[in-house]
């Protein structure tokens, strides 16, 4: 999948480059009037991406593309040491002083609500919690494990082995859309591109992460109810995993 | 009210430090020698993003010098201006990093590095971005090792409520963007 997308937009690329060339060569006279390319895409932006046109032009900009792609990303890491490895240290404290699972024990009054198939004690809650806490942190290399454990566990509740339950749903739907409190990696990516105020936008983040989390849960209860996402009836008759009401009544709360 | 949200957002971090190095001393956690452990990993892992962004950055920027996305963005914006709802196209500019976001973490932060690079991190662009990027993940990725992890086909609704959860974040980052940083 990845590899079909890179190819399409390097092949495009070049290939949209060199159509977008010949048509410049052949249709727009030389560079001397500013041509009509330039002008219909925006002003002022389009002088310092689109200065010349032709091929010579479109070969040396795609040339420079390359080459600046290279060096910026290697520029960009070699920036990003010093500030990773301030932040993974800190991270570390908070990791062995064992602030995962003071988050865990905070999140716990959640967890009823928002997994109300996971009996109290099973040890599916406690993964769950972890993965959630430790992806709070931003504590990635952690939070993976944990959120696999926590799909093994509640694989041991699932009824039906090759369908997704509520509960691995609403796990998921909440781990994609990632409450991080503080995403510092971003915060070091402004850094590296020079960014006069780095931490700036850090409130914003979190309101936004945290108003798209609680919306994503609100979602994936609603659509949990439809339909066409039941589970076979038979599968479900056993356990109450989901609720066998005929008609989708399972309103978001 | 924007500039105490400004003062808040600045000190997020020193607080966050500071409430992780209190829980450890009262914890008793040799915080010096557990810094270090940390930070080795650090440059681990910031040196091996560096082939990855590579080879994103490389396709992104050779797409973006062709002029395509410039000719798709002065078609968008004829086509919006004749709808008449004015071109503001400038945060069309988010589009490519919104829609690789979902898709790839690594091909999401080269769209960040090269949005930065292009329009610089400070402006209305930039601020956006990060919050963008700040405020989703990456859906297909976490699905596929999640559910593969224990032979899930059947996955239901989560796909849908993912996207569809992912698509209303956008509308919320971009909101979030104009409200606070919208003049730049």
């Amino acid at each position: 999948m990845l590899n079909k997308v890179w190819f399409c937009l390097l092949f495009i690329g070049i290939v949209y480059g060199f159509a977008r060339a010949s048509y410049e060569s052949m249709f727009l006279p030389e560079a001397k009037q500013p041509s009509a390319v330039a002008e219909e895409s925006d002003a002022a932006k389009a002088d310092e991406v689109l200065p010349e046109i032709g091929f010579g032009a479109m070969g040396k900009r795609l040339n420079a593309a390359m080459l600046d792609a290279a060096d910026l990303a290697v520029k960009t890491c070699i920036f990003l040491i010093g500030i990773m490895a301030l932040w993974l240290g800190i991270l570390n404290i908070a990791k062995d002083a064992g602030l995962v699972d003071a988050f865990a024990r905070l999140l716990q009054p959640l967890m009823r609500l928002l997994f109300p198939e996971i009996p109290t004690g099973h040890p599916a809650q406690g993964a769950v919690l972890m993965n959630l806490s430790a992806n709070m942190l931003g504590l990635d290399n952690a939070a993976t494990p944990m959120g696999l454990k926590a799909m093994r566990e509640l694989q041991e509740l699932n009824p039906a082995k090759d369908t997704a339950t509520n509960s691995m749903a609403m796990f998921l739907a909440i781990n994609t859309s990632s409450v991080t409190l503080i995403p510092f990696t971003i915060i070091g990516l402004r850094a590296a591109a020079g960014s006069k105020n780095p931490a700036e936008p850090v409130l914003s983040m979190l309101l936004a992460t945290l108003v798209s989390t609680i919306i994503a849960i609100l979602i994936t209860r609603w659509m949990a109810g439809w339909r066409r996402f039941r589970v076979a009836a038979d599968s479900l008759a056993a356990d109450g995993d989901i609720p066998p009401s005929p008609v989708e009544e399972e309103a978001p709360r | 009210m924007i500039a105490f949200l400004d003062t808040l957002s600045q000190w997020m971090i020193p607080m966050t430090v500071l409430l992780i190095v209190v829980w450890a001393a009262v914890k008793g956690v040799p915080m010096y020698e557990s810094f270090v452990t940390g930070a080795k990993e650090g440059f681990g892992v910031a040196v091996m993003i560096i082939p990855y962004l590579v080879a994103m950055l490389f396709v992104i920027k050779v797409f973006l010098a062709s002029g395509i996305f410039a000719d798709m963005k002065y078609g968008i914006g004829v086509a919006m201006e004749w709808a008449g709802l004015g071109t503001h196209t400038d945060s069309l500019d988010l589009m490519p990093l919104a829609f690789t976001r979902p898709l790839t973490g690594s091909g999401a932060r080269a769209m960040l590095v090269e949005l930065f690079q292009t329009h610089g991190p400070d402006g209305f662009l930039g601020n956006t971005a990060t919050i963008l990027m700040g405020s989703s993940e990456t859906t297909f990725y976490i699905l596929a090792i999640y559910y593969g992890s224990v032979q899930i086909k059947k996955i239901r609704h989560t796909l849908a409520a993912c996207l569809l959860a992912d698509l209303v974040g956008i509308v919320i980052a971009l909101f979030i963007g104009y409200l606070v940083f919208g003049g730049r």
